[in-house]
């Protein structure tokens, strides 16, 4: 899950984080008010959409740039006009753009030099592992790739926690001195807020040194563990889901795992590995799956209904591949939701239908008998084949 | 011989009484298994009754264990109380601890794994179907069923299989199967970025084991577990091995289903791990269609 830049600073302002004062605002009446509450001269107001490259990205309506620097809270209201509502499009977004609908307004500081922080938690030590580097402000990959030298890592015992010698040693390696201690209450803090609030990631990039000796974290991201959203009703509520697919929103209603992509033939099975399978095998015989989805161990007729109806949903859906291997599940339960679905739905599409498992004879038969149009298949190799023929 | 379980094993239930534990439990029962404990807090003292047994319950795994002699225990807890169970389980002093539940919070797993360094118990999972060492009888019947995957579908014999999917497990099973080819054991690691047991700890298993003649690994986009395990077979492995990764159609940075299968970087892709397998001397599947055909002929079968 992913948040906003005005709830991260929300985030970072619970815990102490420091970052520059600012407010969100959705109104250009609110940036306008936002502005005159700052009282500084030097202000920035930037869109707020879950997409990376703002600055660089350009409106719908012709307008440049999604980060905009202003003097007066006038210009705030007038800058804050000419983006919401509007459509950006950023590298990030695709031609498709994202609406804006909230922007925020902050005061600017003058920067001295900027760092590159990020705690992450790392599959391989099994350790929330602390990223640092000098060159803050640029393309971390890059900087990886070109300098890897200039990375620094700093592992933590998950039980201990983030011990004092730690964070002397981050210090050292980024130059801090006199804002040593300034840098240090940060580092604790984003550490207290990474393993709070169940983070897989939480980056900032920059964190800035101004001219004056102050420390601020600047743009931050940050990853949530979809498995811990239930014990964080707080971030929960954060979700815009807006700024998501809504058929992925629909399908998280009725438990099913759906992702989108751009091919035109839909999937459903059951079983995240087995998903993936389903979609390699299809691209493996010529064609282009439509989505990955996980009806789960146990879908029952109303989740497979509502599987078929978001798959439906996308119009570039030229065909449909169902593979269920029902183990424990009864695979003439699962026929009976297949033939139901259809019929609920109305559909004109190809359909190639794989079962196999659990009483897979009387699952035939119930498709069989049903009379809904469509092509059973024996095995993955033979389901892959027919529907790619089907589409084409 | 097997693997990690047989026929004899004694097992024991922490969350017998829910209606996913109780049904998995009956399942395992009715296939031959050896339950012969449950534990849900506030219900000890109670039975848990089907097909003419009484599994007793206890309030706590100890006791569950001083009592029935227990050594290994499944879990089918919810998640947020499974990191708990998985440690008191361990606490018990269990020699294999099977973790079914899936969506335990990272967080959780990351420490159970920092508190079990040192204990002697293996942990397999989360998010995992179980283990299966099939039987002897009509179906497989007669075996060590632990999790949730269908017995029937197994037959006893001579390959080992590792996966992190449930479903493609059952997928790759069946193919052996229905060529006439059974399992000497079937473990199901888990699809979360952190478990207790990798493709490497299995693999190192089945070498070791004299009944496995060649062996299946199936993994997935995320970490580099199939890699370090190609490796690891490339100098050590003895048997033939066949592999197949999934995920080779999954869009960088989206999670597929799985809270581990996520293309990070280079090296955690299908087609580098596809690579590194091949590298290694593994008989990589090209779909999973054909696992159990490119081990057969692997194995000159």
């Amino acid at each position: 899950m992913n948040i906003h830049e005005y709830q991260a600073k929300e985030l970072f302002d619970r815990f102490g984080v420091p970052s520059p004062k600012g407010k969100a605002a959705a109104t250009p009446k609110e940036a306008y008010d936002a502005a005159k509450w700052l009282d500084v001269k030097n202000l920035v107001v930037k869109a707020q959409v879950h997409a990376g490259g703002r600055g660089k990205g350009v409106f719908k309506s012709g307008f440049k740039g999604g980060v905009q620097l202003v003097e007066s809270p006038e210009a705030a209201r007038d800058v804050a006009a000419k983006m919401l509502g509007e459509v950006l499009v950023t590298k990030q977004t695709g031609a498709a753009g994202r609406l804006v609908r909230k922007v925020m307004v902050t005061e600017t500081v003058s920067i001295e030099r900027e760092i590159y922080l990020a705690i992450l938690m790392d599959r391989e030590s099994r350790r929330p592992v602390i990223i640092a580097s000098t060159e803050g402000g640029m393309d971390i990959e890059e900087v990886a790739d070109k300098t890897p030298e200039k990375i620094i890592r700093e592992s933590v015992n998950p039980l201990a926690g983030l011990q004092a010698y730690q964070v002397r040693k981050l210090c050292e390696a980024l130059g801090f001195n006199t804002t040593a201690r300034q840098f240090g209450r940060l580092l604790h803090s984003l550490y207290k807020l990474f393993i709070e609030c169940d983070c897989s990631m939480v980056e900032i990039n920059p964190v800035v040194v101004t001219t004056d000796d102050h420390i601020y974290a600047l743009d931050a991201k940050f990853n949530f563990d979809d498995n811990s959203l239930f014990r964080h009703p707080e971030i929960l509520a954060m979700r815009d889901p807006e700024e998501e697919d809504p058929r992925e929103v629909m399908a998280s209603e009725f438990g099913l795992n759906y992702i989108g992509l751009d091919g035109n033939i839909a999937c459903l099975v059951n079983g995240a590995g087995l998903a993936m399978a389903t979609m390699d095998i299809i691209k493996y015989y010529g064609g282009d799956p439509a989505n990955f989805l996980d009806v789960g161990g146990g879908a029952t007729k109303e989740q497979v209904v509502a599987a078929f109806k978001i798959i439906l949903g996308d119009p570039k859906v030229k065909g449909i591949l169902v593979n269920i291997f029902g183990g424990i599940m009864d695979c003439d339960v699962i026929a009976s939701g297949i033939v139901e679905a259809t019929r609920e739905v109305g559909l004109s599409l190809p359909l190639v239908v794989r079962l196999e498992g659990n009483n897979v004879e009387a699952g035939r038969q119930t498709l069989a008998n049903s009379k809904v149009a469509l092509i059973t298949a024996t095995t993955m190799a033979d389901a892959a084949q027919k529907i790619v023929a089907a589409v084409q | 011989m097997s693997i990690l379980v047989d026929e004899s094993t004694k097992v024991l239930v922490q969350g017998i009484t829910g209606s996913f534990g109780a049904r998995h439990a009956q399942l395992s029962i009715d296939y031959g298994t050896q339950i012969v404990a449950g534990v849900t807090p506030a219900k000890g003292g109670q039975t848990f009754d089907h097909a003419g047994k009484k599994v007793p319950i206890y309030d706590t795994v100890s006791a569950a264990v001083r009592e029935s002699g227990a050594t290994v225990s499944v879990i089918f807890v919810p998640p947020a109380y499974a990191g708990d169970a998985i440690l008191e389980a361990v606490d018990a002093g269990l020699d294999l601890v099977v973790c079914i539940t899936e969506g335990i919070p990272v967080m959780d797993m990351m420490r159970v794994r920092a508190m079990m360094e040192g204990s002697k118990t293996r942990l397999v999972g989360p998010n995992c179907p179980g283990i299966v060492t099939p039987g002897r009888g009509e179906k497989s019947f007669g075996g060590c069923r632990i999790g949730i995957s269908p017995g029937y579908i197994h037959k006893r014999g001579n390959v080992g299989v590792v996966s992190r999917s449930g479903t493609l497990t059952y997928e790759a099973v069946w193919q052996l199967t229905q060529a006439g080819y059974g399992q000497s054991t079937c473990v199901g690691i888990g699809g979360d970025p952190i478990n207790g047991t990798s493709h490497i700890d299995v693999l190192k298993m089945f070498n070791d084991d004299p009944e496995t003649e060649a062996i299946i690994m199936i993994g997935e986009i995320g970490g580099n577990a199939e890699a370090e395990a190609a490796r690891w077979a490339k100098e050590f492995c003895k048997k033939p091995i066949a592999g197949f990764i999934a995920g080779a159609t999954a869009p960088a940075g989206r999670r597929m289903g799985h809270a581990g299968a996520i293309v990070g970087g280079e090296e955690d892709t299908a087609e580098a791990k596809k690579r590194i397998l091949a590298e290694c001397g593994i008989a990589v599947a090209e779909t999973p269609s054909v696992m159990a055909s490119t081990l057969l002929q692997r194995w000159g079968k």
